[in-house]
């Protein structure tokens, strides 16, 4: 008997998957623990493992579908058996699915409940034993209710970071010594992983440990390698990062843009009031003016041919705990700055709270990648696929620049900006490269092009 | 904590005397003391299988000639005392004359009885009991085990072998007129005067004990105080008690020899002398870490102790482990339970009691009772610690006055400006069961705070340490 396989619950919060790629095709047998597909969830690409036996008889979604959560997506069915007919089958019993899509639902407050707030009866093997405690508390709140038939349950809820010396009950424990010179200062003992008795925060530990970000005693040296499991953010980050840096032949084009106007023109924007225009919105704007200016740059190479995108939809690098995504901002070349400002703070601010929806992390045509609050002189970065260009901004800085002036050599000192484009050179060469970078200069340092 | 009577002095019943169990145990533990007995029984429990070797009585120096039999003498020396007073108490008492060979018998029994009770908890944790001596022997990098020359297969051992009375230099206990504390609680006859050579805890018992029963008794410490490792105001008290209830005590002497003949003579630097039936010879333990095997498999020593890690109680050899006395002071008996625990634990993967070595309490049992934890003032003056003194005497409490039991103090440390317990330091009242919550709150890091706000029970000694906290920061309600 064909069964329907349904989007799982794959991360705490998650209510839709893109399913990213089929990893078996219909006709493969499957067993219990294979993985049939990746799913893009909120946070990360997830494995989408199944626990029946069977064969794969047919899939029900494209690669790049958005699927909600509990919809069905493929059918398992046994050897031989005709899918047309389960399928058939299956539309008549459709009634039934959703009985297999409601655990995953019901589950949703469970597997939701954060370890730290999952109130409990106190274990007092728990109370002493805190490094533990998130692992155990994710098991007790799952444990009511059973996963979705087919689906492995999701593992990466207890790779959640929690500070060791929060127990079960989330209470910290800590010596009322401790809590005395922690309070005096003004470190926060939630930080602080204990050494005492079950854990618990005492004197040295916070001796030991960083005051408000400075360091009061040398914190302990850990001469110890450690070996923890990398999230799935990081697993994708680690797939996707190496498979672009291997499959794309990158070049890569610098150049200096003299920004003292858009200085300026930054100032007026903000001295209007309304939203606060940074820097690097202005940057945005400009690139993606520059792009429709160069369309030939916003293109993607794909297996079928290149695909010239008629959008201009800006995948802005947001750095989030543990990792980074690239929310997408939609039509940049035609939107006011200080609109682009607005959404890059809506949508940064969501993805440092994983709480982007897939469609708005996904689809742009060129990245950008800012670390000149960092300091950061220049430096290149890696295309993120399939765009065919990624901009590397570096800091705004006063430079001594010499220029001509009434055909005389003269030194000035200016604000001045490095940006380097990483070019996928199957797409755009690097005299399309380098006419794409000569227009986002040209318009940083004439930015009145931008509010015009 | 195996005692290191000759082997021909050891009975041998013939049921326990059977050879070794020829499965692979997961931890041999030699020596049945208070290290080695509860380290069996935690490891039991942690579902090791176990085996202790023991060449002589269970339970080690601590059951069989130490912490429990003077326990029981110093129960009668107490009882002495009190019946002196009897007429303040209202009772009319004549003719108290303690018959010592009851004396000794009834500290025997106590001995005995507490072995047994080992013996019944090995049986009830299933973990085997042989009688013999154990050596270790080098296999490979690890070390392997005999029981009197047989073989006996050991995952991991557990070195407990405790310590012995340490001669002077030239002056050798000989079990006759220069006795260690062994014989001091077993003689034949009361001396009519002892000469004690060390007024550390065991010196001090034994002083009390003597000199309560009648026997003339000089104690002789070559630091500047008695019991050196308290604190001065309370040793100053001991001594004068002391003084005041008959002992000869001499501090900061030096003993040049003993001169044995039908007394002994004990000669001190400068020329006096003093004569005594006997000796007895209370300066201080050694390890007991001769002809165990240690250097044949290559378990480094320091200074006379076993080294080994403090987290793990590791030795140098992977498979040997080592806790108690033979690893190094302070010898105590419950420093090296807690270590038992804390060393089965991590050689079981359990979650550890890690051993907090600044709140281990040391008790004296003279009375009036002397216990502390922590630094001593002199120690924490030395450390450079900010700190404020709170003393309540034992005159103030209600409780004491009634019980007739007004001499000494509560003294403690309270860290400035925390309020942590640095130091406590009772001399009377119920001190040796008293220093039980100060330490709690020393070793976890409780403040003046936490104390002042416990409610203490009325009318008990116990009030006295929460007075003396709250003396320290002048908030004391009966001083």
């Amino acid at each position: 008997m064909a069964s329907i396989i349904n989007m799982p619950r794959l991360s705490p919060t998650m209510e839709e998957g893109v399913l990213a790629k089929w990893t078996k095709k219909e006709g493969d047998k499957i067993s219990p623990g294979d993985v049939i597909a990746e799913v893009e969830t909120d946070k990360a690409n997830m494995d989408f493992p199944l626990e029946d036996e069977g064969v794969l008889l047919k899939l029900l979604v494209k690669e790049g579908t958005t699927v909600k959560l509990g919809d069905p997506v493929a059918i398992l069915g046994e050897v031989g058996e005709d899918p047309v007919k389960a399928l058939a089958d299956l539309k008549l019993g459709s009634v039934a699915a959703p009985a297999e899509a409601k655990p995953a639902a019901e589950a949703k407050p469970a597997a939701e409940a954060k370890p730290a707030a999952a109130k409990m009866a106190k274990d007092p093997e728990e109370e002493t034993a805190p490094a533990n405690a998130p692992a155990s508390a994710a098991k007790t709140a799952a444990a009511p209710v059973a996963p979705p038939k087919s689906v492995a349950p999701p593992k990466s809820e207890t790779l959640n970071p929690q500070p060791s010396t929060l127990n079960s009950t989330g209470r910290v424990k800590v010596s009322p010594l401790a809590r005395k010179i922690a309070d005096e200062r003004g470190v926060d003992v939630r930080s602080i992983s204990g050494s005492g008795p079950g854990g618990r925060v005492v004197k040295r530990d916070v001796l030991e440990a960083r005051a408000g970000g400075r360091t009061r005693a040398a914190a302990p040296i850990n001469l110890e390698d450690v070996l923890g499991p990398a999230s799935q953010m990081r697993k994708a980050i680690a797939r996707r990062l190496t498979e672009a840096k291997r499959e794309v032949p990158h070049i890569y084009l610098t150049a200096d843009a003299t920004v003292d106007r858009l200085f300026d023109l930054r100032e007026q924007l903000n001295e209007l009031g309304g939203p606060k225009v940074s820097v690097n919105d202005l940057v945005i704007k400009a690139y993606a003016m520059a792009l429709r200016r160069i369309p030939e740059a916003n293109s993607s190479w794909t297996a079928e041919g290149i695909v010239r995108h008629g959008r201009v939809d800006i995948s802005v690098a947001v750095s989030i705990p543990d990792g980074l995504i690239t929310p997408v901002v939609r039509g940049a070349a035609e939107k006011a700055v200080t609109d682009i400002a607005q959404e890059v703070k809506s949508l940064a601010e969501r993805g440092k709270q994983k709480k982007l929806k897939p469609e708005e992390y996904s689809d742009g045509t060129a990245s950008i990648s800012n670390l000149g609050m960092y300091g950061v002189r220049e430096f290149v970065a890696i295309i993120n696929p399939p765009e065919a260009v990624i901009l590397a901004v570096g800091a705004a800085q006063k430079r001594a620049v010499v220029r001509e002036r009434d055909g005389k050599d003269e030194m000035i000192i200016a604000r001045q900006m490095t940006l380097t484009l990483s070019c996928d050179h199957r797409v755009v060469d690097g005299v399309l490269g380098a006419q794409l970078l000569a227009e986002i200069v040209k318009i940083l340092e004439k930015p009145m092009a931008m509010v015009i | 904590m195996a005692d290191v009577a000759k082997p021909a002095d050891v009975a041998k019943p013939a049921d326990t005397a059977k050879p070794a169990d020829s499965t692979e145990k997961d931890l041999v533990v030699i020596g049945s003391g208070p290290g080695g007995y509860t380290a069996a029984i935690r490891a039991a429990q942690l579902g090791l299988k176990v085996a202790v070797v023991e060449r002589d009585a269970v339970g080690g120096i601590c059951t069989n000639w130490g912490c429990i039999p003077t326990k029981a003498l110093l129960r009668t020396a107490e009882i002495i005392e009190t019946l002196k007073h009897a007429d303040e108490f209202g009772i009319v008492v004549e003719g108290v004359k303690p018959d010592f060979d009851k004396v000794i018998a009834r500290s025997r029994s106590v001995a005995e009885k507490n072995s047994k009770g080992i013996e019944y908890l090995f049986k009830k944790n299933k973990i085997e009991l042989i009688r013999g001596t154990a050596k270790l022997t080098k296999s490979g990098n690890r070390a392997a085990l005999t029981v009197d020359g047989k073989a006996l297969a050991a995952k991991n051992i557990l070195l407990a072998t405790g310590a012995r009375p340490k001669p002077l230099p030239g002056i050798e206990h000989d079990g006759k007129s220069i006795i260690s504390y062994k014989e001091a609680m077993a003689l034949k006859t009361k001396p009519a005067r002892l000469v004690i050579i060390g007024a550390g805890a065991i010196g001090v018992e034994f002083a009390y004990f003597y000199n309560q029963l009648g026997t003339k008794v000089t104690l002789l410490e070559a630091l500047p105080q008695i019991l050196p490792v308290e604190d001065e105001e309370v040793a100053a008290a001991l001594a004068k008690r002391f003084k005041a209830t008959g002992i000869e005590v001499q501090t900061g002497v030096k003993v040049e020899r003993v001169e044995k003949g039908a007394t002994v003579i004990v000669h001190l630097a400068g020329g006096a002398k003093v004569e005594a039936e006997q000796c007895l010879l209370a300066a201080g333990v050694r390890g007991n870490v001769e002809g165990i095997g240690l250097e044949e498999c290559g378990v480094k020593l320091d200074r006379g102790f076993i080294s080994v890690d403090l987290k793990s109680y590791r030795t140098s050899v992977e498979n040997v482990f080592a806790i108690g006395d033979v690893i190094g002071p302070p010898m105590l008996a419950h420093k090296a339970s807690a270590e038992a625990i804390a060393c089965v634990e991590v050689m079981a993967k359990h979650k550890v009691h890690a051993v907090n070595y600044s709140a281990i309490p040391g008790c004296t049992y003279c009375h009036p009772e002397i216990a502390s934890v922590g630094l001593t003032e002199k120690k924490a003056k030395e450390a450079g610690l900010k700190f404020k003194i709170g003393r309540f005497p034992f005159m103030a409490s209600g409780k004491a006055r009634a019980a007739g039991e007004t001499d000494g103090f509560v003294k403690v440390l309270v860290g400035d400006p925390h309020g942590e317990i640095l130091g406590a330091h009772i001399i009377g009242g119920a001190s040796t069961d008293m220093i039980a919550t100060l330490t709690l709150a020393a070793s976890n890091e409780l403040t003046s705070d936490e104390i002042l706000s416990t409610v203490h029970a009325h009318p008990t000694f116990a009030e006295a340490m929460k007075e003396a906290v709250a003396a320290a920061l002048g908030e004391a309600i009966d001083i």
